[in-house]
């Protein structure tokens, strides 16, 4: 055959495609798992700097924070709406992201500043304790900064109240502004905070300018110097997800309850 | 054919300081800007690009004398998407941290004009081995320049070479105010234009007759 003729060029093409899909599918079969693997541990380090099990700044070798996860951190689903948990579900397995995604496991969010679109009908949250008894819960939050969502999240001591930890581990900010929303240094001025005034709304806030310690300013966080959309987003995404659409309904539960 | 002299030297060399195909052909500007804030990225998208480059040249001449005239562009592109998407699983397997922030630029590898210029370019009518060095001395200009432009940004922007603290900034409690300017994408035009101006001053005969 010709190499310019009409079946040829059909066949050439074909094979093309064959072998450049084999090769594509084959990389993505071998690689999977580690891959998987990856994903879960860079969450789960994540959820542990939030919670303040590690301090900022500390590294974590890749067992140690699955160790660390497995002894100390129980996933549990709770329904937004009535704030209860939720069992027959492997909260383990449950991804919130997918979810939220899913037109039957969530519904669209009220008009809101922090620009979140949609909410899980469940919530992924994270206890803190060990032997059955907890003493700290991290939520996860979401919402819009400058370029995109940034993801995170929040850890609440038993009171409800006061601040435990928070981290980001997605945000398409801009490196060196927006994006030290990563910085551990950053990170360090939360623990003590308040969350909540108190009448119970939301009332944490970043703010320009210099902010003392948590006794002088309970409410208030340095904002990101650079990074004011940013900062923007970050208060409005915790006023979110503090509120009624939020984990409003479940931390009341829990402090009236006065356990998680 | 695998013999590697003068010929081979000079087409992986040449691509970095005489025919670099950002400074010179004007390729590639715009991952160019995207991903030079930190030197590590710029390295990890810069080593891409050159295992892409070089491994599609070598493919694409492989098959050149196969390859139906009329679909050429088409079937180079199928090689290169496919060795993209490969690199990124890699990346994706093996340096996870940091293919959250790449990922979206090792995609545009595929529209890189660098790699689909060498291709069409050059590994159309050479032989594998000398398209495979082609291949690999276009993406080591693109990459060294990468790397320069990095070093640079994140330098003056927060003060850090590869992530540590070379000037302690303000934001670490040290004495360096980042230079927050140079993090933004005008920055990295400002420096590959400097770098222009002196290359072509150290080489006039780069200079565009008007």
């Amino acid at each position: 055959m010709k190499v310019d003729s009409p079946g040829y060029i059909l066949v050439f093409a074909t094979v093309v495609c064959v072998v450049c899909a084999l090769f594509v599918s084959g990389a993505n079969v071998l690689l999977k798992d580690r891959q998987d693997v990856n994903r879960l541990l860079y969450l789960r380090k994540n959820v542990l700097q939030a919670a303040g099990l590690v301090p900022p700044g500390e590294h974590l070798s890749d067992r140690e924070a699955m160790e660390l996860f497995e002894h100390r951190i129980e996933p549990r689903l709770v329904d937004l709406d009535s704030g209860d948990y939720v069992s027959g579900v492997d909260a383990a397995e449950y991804r919130q992201r997918k979810a939220s995604a899913d037109p039957e496991l969530s519904r669209p969010a009220a008009e809101n500043p922090a620009g979140v679109r949609r909410i899980p009908h469940l919530a992924k949250v994270y206890l803190v304790g060990e032997g059955g008894s907890f003493d700290r819960v991290v939520i996860p939050i979401e919402g819009l900064g400058l370029y995109g969502t940034l993801y995170g999240f929040l850890a609440l001591e038993r009171d409800t109240r006061t601040i435990a930890g928070i981290a980001f581990y997605e945000n398409r900010e801009t490196p060196g502004l927006g994006a030290e929303v990563d910085n551990p240094r950053w990170r360090a001025r939360w623990p003590g905070r308040k969350a909540y005034d108190d009448q119970w709304q939301p009332r944490i806030a970043l703010v320009k300018g210099h902010v003392g310690s948590p006794v002088e300013n309970p409410y208030e966080v340095d904002a990101l110097s650079g990074a004011t959309m940013t900062s923007n987003g970050v208060t409005r995404m915790l006023r979110f997800w503090l509120g009624q659409q939020g984990f409003g309904t479940y931390l009341e539960k829990a402090r009236t309850r006065g356990a998680f | 054919m695998a013999s590697f002299g003068k010929r081979q030297w000079g087409v992986l060399l040449d691509p970095v300081y005489n025919n670099n195909p950002i400074l010179l052909q004007m390729l590639g500007i715009c991952s160019a800007l995207a991903v030079t804030t930190r030197m590590d990225k710029a390295l990890v998208l810069g080593v891409s690009v050159i295992v892409v480059a070089g491994l599609s040249s070598l493919i694409v001449s492989l098959i050149r004398k196969i390859t139906p005239h009329s679909i050429r562009i088409i079937v180079q592109l199928a090689i290169i998407s496919s060795l993209v998407i490969v690199v990124d699983q890699i990346l994706k397997a093996y340096l996870y941290e940091i293919s959250l922030e790449l990922s979206v630029f090792v995609g545009l590898i595929i529209t890189n004009c660098v790699v689909l210029g060498r291709t069409e370019g050059f590994a159309m009518q050479n032989p594998p081995w000398i398209s495979f060095i082609d291949g690999v001395g276009n993406g080591l200009g693109y990459a060294v320049l990468l790397l320069i432009v990095g070093f640079v940004r994140e330098l003056l922007g927060s003060g850090r070479i590869f992530g540590y603290p070379v000037f302690a900034s303000v934001n670490d409690g040290g004495w360096y105010v980042p230079a927050g300017m140079f993090l933004l994408a005008p920055a990295a035009f400002f420096i590959i234009a400097a770098i222009i101006w002196a290359l072509r001053v150290w080489k006039p005969e780069q200079q565009e007759k008007d």
